[in-house]
């Protein structure tokens, strides 16, 4: 073999290397996760609350808020950041300067850190309002936290809609509006709705600033909207600090839940995706 | 109406800006800011109370710099072999797959590398302490290579064709191509990643909260145990710290300190993935 032929070779085998690595972590990091929580997952997990006692130790008012969470954000999400994409798509004149800083403005908002958004939280909604450390004040926190991503999915899904759906319907006398509301929009119901469950699965998944607005707590009721709440990214974490070992196997089986939900949730986005995807 | 919606992510910029700098001002009034600058002790909760930032900095820089060796040769190598290796297929499983690992929560990130990451270490004879930078930073550079792969895969992937068989033309091998050609070609937008990826590890909070530890620590050795920027908001913020006191306080001054270098680092990918776009499109 000539050496050009060498080096290309060891090349190729370098850059499999790289992502071999990547991939192996991700099984090393699932089989670990599932060796310790396996033992610990079990129907006591889902119904039962938190306890001293890991035999009896469950995360059920921690499940139970992670879904009220996920319900509230999308109530807050979709409303605002179809409109927002709306706006910037249909309506928006490109060449006025507050439209364009609106369009930075929304960039930059999306590298914000999550802990950024748990100061603000604290500050604002915690103490500012006095709404206190409520399941609500995180459901807010966590809609901000994820607009950013479905204004950008929702601007994506709007700009595939062809120009001529558009103009057809000005030519048979439609208003702006009407061609928004019963053209555009669900021609993009597609897209935006993977879109949101995506950024629904991401918010799930956050713990830094739901920490900032005192989720961190005992919780062993069921919660409601306006009470105290910790959720399922936080048990973990509350599991994880307590000196026991078992209670990080709990946190393991606590993990391979939360897993399961985003799963099922990122295996639903997909199959909207193939399901709806229309071609032009 | 669509006009408000819109304006609820000014309002939040608007938000996180006044939240983070009217008590961070407060702070400065009673704290010098060359001292909060350039001390080395960070012990606000101590008598006489310390308030030097310089050890929570040097933590989240190492833990950077960690991730960043893992991150940036895994993913730029990942991204060689995604644009111009594989075949449209297996890069259509493959880009999809790497994704995921960029979804996992972080706190799964941050169990393994408590649990699993600080053992092996362990194992192969590293003596690290049970909290400590390594794992977290190696933990980190796992779960940046996925963004920092995909960027660059989008970079290369805007890389004209033309370029690719001149150079072949001229009896260039694939290995030629690939790094002198495709590479430099695409240098603005894989540099963005490697800054977005940066940006991610500064801000990152639970892997360096559960792995690191919560001791401030000016130390280079990754072995110890230190205490990082955002951990240190997320273990303040979890307290029950009154409202208005010097604690409290302490949040927003070092969260205006997180906030500027990761808007910085920010405004840069931004400004060069526009200016990769202009070039070839």
């Amino acid at each position: 073999m000539s050496s050009r032929a060498l080096k290309g070779g060891a090349f190729k085998a370098l850059l499999l290397l790289s992502l071999t690595i990547g991939f192996l972590m991700l099984v090393v990091l699932l089989v670990d996760v599932f060796r310790d929580g396996l033992p610990y997952l079990d129907m006591a997990l889902l119904t039962n609350p938190p306890s001293s006692d890991p035999d009896i130790a469950g995360a059920r008012p921690a499940i139970l808020a992670t879904l009220y969470i996920g319900v509230l954000l999308l109530l807050f999400v979709v409303p605002i950041g179809v409109g927002t994409a709306v706006y910037l798509e249909e309506y928006a004149d490109r060449t006025k300067w507050y439209n364009r800083l609106l369009e930075i403005n929304i960039q930059n908002l999306a590298a914000v850190p999550s802990i950024v958004y748990g100061i603000l939280g604290l500050a604002f909604l915690v103490r500012g309002l006095g709404l206190g450390r409520v399941l609500l004040a995180g459901a807010m926190i966590l809609t901000l936290l994820v607009l950013p991503t479905v204004i950008i999915a929702a601007r994506e899904a709007i700009r595939s809609v062809p120009d001529s759906i558009r103009q057809g319907a000005y030519a048979l006398g439609a208003t702006q509006w009407q061609v928004v509301s019963r053209q555009v929009l669900p021609a993009a119901i597609p897209g935006i709705a993977t879109g949101s469950i995506l950024a629904l699965a991401r918010a799930i998944g956050e713990t830094a600033p739901l920490i900032m607005i005192g989720a961190v707590t005992y919780i062993s009721f069921d919660p409601t909207i306006l009470g105290p709440f910790t959720a399922l990214p936080i048990q973990i974490y509350s599991f994880l600090r307590l000196p026991q070992e078992e209670f990080k196997l709990l946190a393991a089986a606590s993990i391979i839940v939360l897993l399961a939900i985003l799963l099922t949730l990122n295996a639903f986005a997909i199959w909207l995706r193939n399901r709806y995807r229309r071609t032009w | 109406m669509l006009f408000v919606c819109a304006l609820i992510s000014v309002a939040t910029t608007v938000g996180i800006v006044f939240a983070l700098f009217l008590p961070a001002f407060e702070f400065f009034g009673e704290v010098s800011i060359v001292d909060f600058l350039t001390g080395t002790e960070w012990a606000p909760l101590f008598e006489p109370a310390h308030f030097g930032v310089l050890p929570l900095i040097a933590g989240t820089l190492l833990v950077t710099l960690i991730a960043s060796l893992v991150a940036m040769p895994l993913g730029l190598g990942a991204a060689i072999y995604l644009s111009e290796y594989a075949s449209p297929r297996t890069r259509g499983i493959l880009k999809p797959a790497l994704e995921t690992l960029a979804g996992i929560p972080t706190i799964v990130f941050g169990y393994f590398a408590l649990t699993f990451m600080t053992a092996l270490l362990r194992d192969l004879g590293i003596e690290v302490d049970i909290f400590n930078t390594l794992s977290a930073g190696l933990v980190m550079g796992v779960m940046l290579m996925p963004i920092v792969a995909s960027l660059s895969d989008d970079a290369m992937g805007a890389v004209p064709r033309d370029l690719r068989d001149g150079a072949y033309a001229l009896g260039s091998t694939k290995v030629q191509v690939a790094t002198r050609i495709v590479v430099p070609a695409a240098v603005s937008g894989i540099v963005a990643s490697f800054v977005l990826a940066i940006s991610r590890a500064v801000g990152e909070t639970m892997i360096v909260l559960i792995a690191m530890g919560q001791q401030p620590n000016l130390t280079f050795d990754p072995r110890e145990a230190a205490e990082a920027m955002t951990a240190f908001i997320a273990a303040t913020g979890a307290g029950d710290v009154p409202t208005g006191s010097i604690e409290y306080k302490t949040i927003f001054a070092v969260g205006a300190t997180l906030f500027l270098m990761t808007l910085a680092m920010n405004i840069v990918a931004i400004r060069l993935v526009r200016k990769y776009r202009e070039v070839y499109e």
